[in-house]
């Protein structure tokens, strides 16, 4: 595969590209900042297992401009790109949000409005050779409305949605969406939250993201137990949900 | 909690108040905080951890400050050159990455301990050693440059020929002379993945060093399990072991795939690792080795890294937790060294499950390495009421005989002991003190040892 990489520098998505890199698939990187991406890139060329040149191109998903810039030059590297994978987003605690307006717009804009903005012009390319793979990590928090995530989990719903659409619409034009919904992870972003029971390990994670992309699987839980958890708690009525603290 | 390669790392919770623990998971308060960008987490940090495996408290916060960086997700490959096998990544990269990694394309490190749960960054730190120090010494004479933020808060490269005071302080220095950054060192090519072992059982530990002693000039891996419950005649009998890499043509062609393992579920009673337990236990693997040497290709997970096939052994020990001691015994002392000792243990009592001797080769470069030119000897002791003063009697033994313990096992040594067999002492902390005059970076171990503030 030839690979367009948002977020390969931390947690699942360091994890996801490096098993493409052993694979051998060809990556372009693109993230917020440069010296980060050299990094991951210079990570990753040692990984392959051939010689190789893991390219990077400068990319903030807190802002709109520059996303056809940063194609364009993965193009370019990759001589045209038939997968793009975006891990990258933001987290922070329903406490954190509501304590800090800022912040709030911030991770709205970058988890949502700013994901599918990036997402459109991905899509619209890979629509004009024929096709490709799309996989974006979006979250069980998106499933239903709970306490904890009133907000950072509308981000993910809204994500959801948009990926679940776009799957139906250009599937027959050769476009497979992966939605990734990964349940609590380890990583450096949920470090000092305390882990719940099925919490998973971001390289396990990250090989059952690879069999979805590889099987252009529409929607992939990780790890695999969240289906189970999510079916019941889409399941429960509304005055379950009111009272519990989940 | 657990790391990435699913095994808990002795971060607990109990009660609320959160507990940081080694492998021998005797806890103390604190908190450990994993984190991706290593570089920044140390600017106000007074200890890094790696995967905690050290067995004592080598890697636990002092009092007064309770928070411990760890590195395993700071775990990048900053170069490896493909021709000559030089390898530089940030020090949280684990061997069994590594191995995983590199194995399958000829390149080994060159010195492994007996687990592949560690770091790079501790493997600097506790200089280890592996079953080849006759041969090839400690993994610090392979590491060739090291990126280092020292206690005064600068981050520093050091090298044999850049700032080597502070690189040969930090070889073997137990993480004392600033957080490890990144790795710099030299793997080795090897003609395949797979190991060719030749084991034999020794009636009795005199045969057992003699056999060592005799295999060294001929073997690069030389290790022996001994059975320290049996007495008198057959004090010390075991299995000696010996190993090198394979070549293609007597080696499977496939790459070996990680072994399954299991996993110990849950803390153990205490009679679970018990004196009569354990008699049964070794028995019952001495005899099963039967009278033949035995010659065969084997895994090199199972050769280099047996315990590793059980996840979370140490919850066996049970509640209290265990201790490991390793102390060295010169070549000085004369080979009966090893037989004064084994009968000064079990004249104690002392149960162990694991007693390993190893040879030794010359003493490395780290200021503190723990090797010396004679051998090694390790065992697991479970912790019980009169663990302090079976430790004491040990070390006695030691001081007199001229050998030292091993600071990555270490949770019981007093500190006028560590201090006279360790007339080294003054020459690390006099370059300790240039690179962190206020004293700031420290561990529980440097607290009870080297007289660190709490």
């Amino acid at each position: 595969m030839r690979v367009v990489f948002v977020g390969a520098t931390q947690g699942m998505g360091r994890a996801l590209s490096r098993l493409l890199a052993e694979r051998g698939d060809a990556l372009f990187l693109l993230g917020r900042d440069e010296a980060e991406l050299a990094r991951s890139a210079r990570d990753l060329e040692a990984r392959a297992p051939a010689a190789t040149t893991v390219g990077t191109a400068p990319l903030d998903l807190a802002g709109s401009a520059g996303f056809d810039a940063a194609l364009t030059a993965a193009d370019d590297a990759l001589g045209g790109f038939d997968t793009v994978v975006v891990t990258a987003g933001l987290f922070a605690t329903q406490e954190e949000l509501e304590a800090d307006p800022a912040r709030l717009e911030e991770l709205l804009t970058v988890n949502f409005t700013n994901t599918v903005l990036f997402c459109e012009a991905a899509r619209k390319r890979l629509l004009a050779r024929g096709g490709g793979t799309l996989a974006v990590f979006s979250s069980v928090a998106g499933d239903r409305g709970r306490k904890p995530v009133a907000l950072y989990g509308a981000t993910k719903a809204g994500l959801s949605h948009y990926l679940e659409s776009l799957d139906h619409r250009y599937r027959a034009a050769g476009l497979a969406t992966v939605c990734v919904k990964p349940g609590f992870v380890r990583t450096g972003m949920t470090e000092g939250l305390k882990a719940p029971p099925f919490a998973g390990e971001p390289v396990a994670v990250a090989h059952r993201v690879l069999a979805a992309i590889l099987d252009r699987r529409p929607v992939v839980y990780a790890p695999a137990a969240w289906w189970w958890v999510m079916a019941i708690v889409r399941r429960l009525p509304r005055f379950v949900m009111r009272r519990v603290g989940f | 909690m657990t790391t990435a390669d699913g095994q808990r790392n002795g971060h607990g919770d109990a009660g609320g108040e959160t507990t940081v623990a080694g492998w021998g998971r005797v806890a103390v308060p604190g908190r450990e905080v994993r984190r991706a960008d290593l570089e920044r987490a140390t600017e106000d940090a007074v200890l890094t951890r790696g995967l905690a495996r050290s067995y004592g408290d080598a890697s636990l916060p002092p009092p007064s400050r309770p928070v411990v960086v760890a590195s395993p997700l700071a775990d990048r490959i900053v170069s490896f050159d493909r021709e000559t096998g030089l390898l530089r990544a940030e020090a949280g990269l684990s061997l069994k990455e590594m191995n995983r990694l590199l194995l399958p394309r000829g390149w080994f490190t060159p010195v492994t301990p007996g687990t592949q749960f560690v770091t790079l960054g501790g493997m600097v730190a506790a200089d280890v050693h592996g079953k080849n120090h006759h041969r090839a010494g400690c993994f610090g004479e392979h590491v060739t440059a090291l990126k280092v933020r020292t206690g005064d808060g600068v981050v520093r490269e050091c090298s044999p020929e850049r700032e080597p005071d502070l690189f040969l302080a930090t070889i073997g220095g137990m993480g004392l002379t600033g957080h490890v950054l990144e790795v710099e060192c030299r793997l080795i090519r090897v003609p395949s993945p797979w190991i060719v072992c030749d084991s034999e059982r020794v009636p009795d530990v005199d045969h057992y060093v003699e056999g060592l002693k005799e295999a060294g000039p001929r073997w690069p891996y030389t290790v022996g399990w001994i059975d320290c419950l049996s007495r008198g005649r057959n004090l010390g009998r075991g299995i000696l072991q010996r190993g090198r890499f394979a070549e293609p043509d007597e080696a499977p062609r496939r790459a070996p795939t990680p072994l399954t393992r299991l996993r110990v579920p849950f803390e153990c009673p205490e009679w679970v690792l018990g004196p009569w337990s354990v008699r049964a236990f070794n028995a019952a693997y001495y005899a099963a080795h039967g009278l033949d040497r035995k010659v065969r290709v084997v895994h090199p997970e199972s050769f280099f890294y047996p315990l590793d096939a059980i996840l979370d052994w140490n919850l066996l020990y049970g509640r209290r937790g265990f201790t490991q001691y390793q102390c060295v015994l010169p070549e000085a002392a004369g080979r009966g060294a090893a037989r004064r000792f084994l009968e000064l243990l079990t004249e104690r009592g002392g149960a162990s499950f694991l007693c390993v001797i190893k040879d030794c080769g010359p003493e490395g470069r780290g200021i503190l390495s723990f090797p010396m030119k004679g051998i090694s000897i390790a065992l697991d002791v479970a912790i019980r009421d009169d663990t302090q003063s079976l430790v004491d009697a040990l070390n006695e033994l030691v001081l007199a005989e001229g050998g030292r313990v091993y600071l990555a096992k270490d949770s019981f040594t007093r500190a006028e002991h560590f201090r006279a067999m360790e007339p080294r002492l003054e020459r690390f902390l006099e370059i300790r003190r240039r690179y962190d005059p206020d004293g700031r970076i420290r561990s529980a171990q440097s607290v009870r040892l080297f007289g660190d503030a709490p």
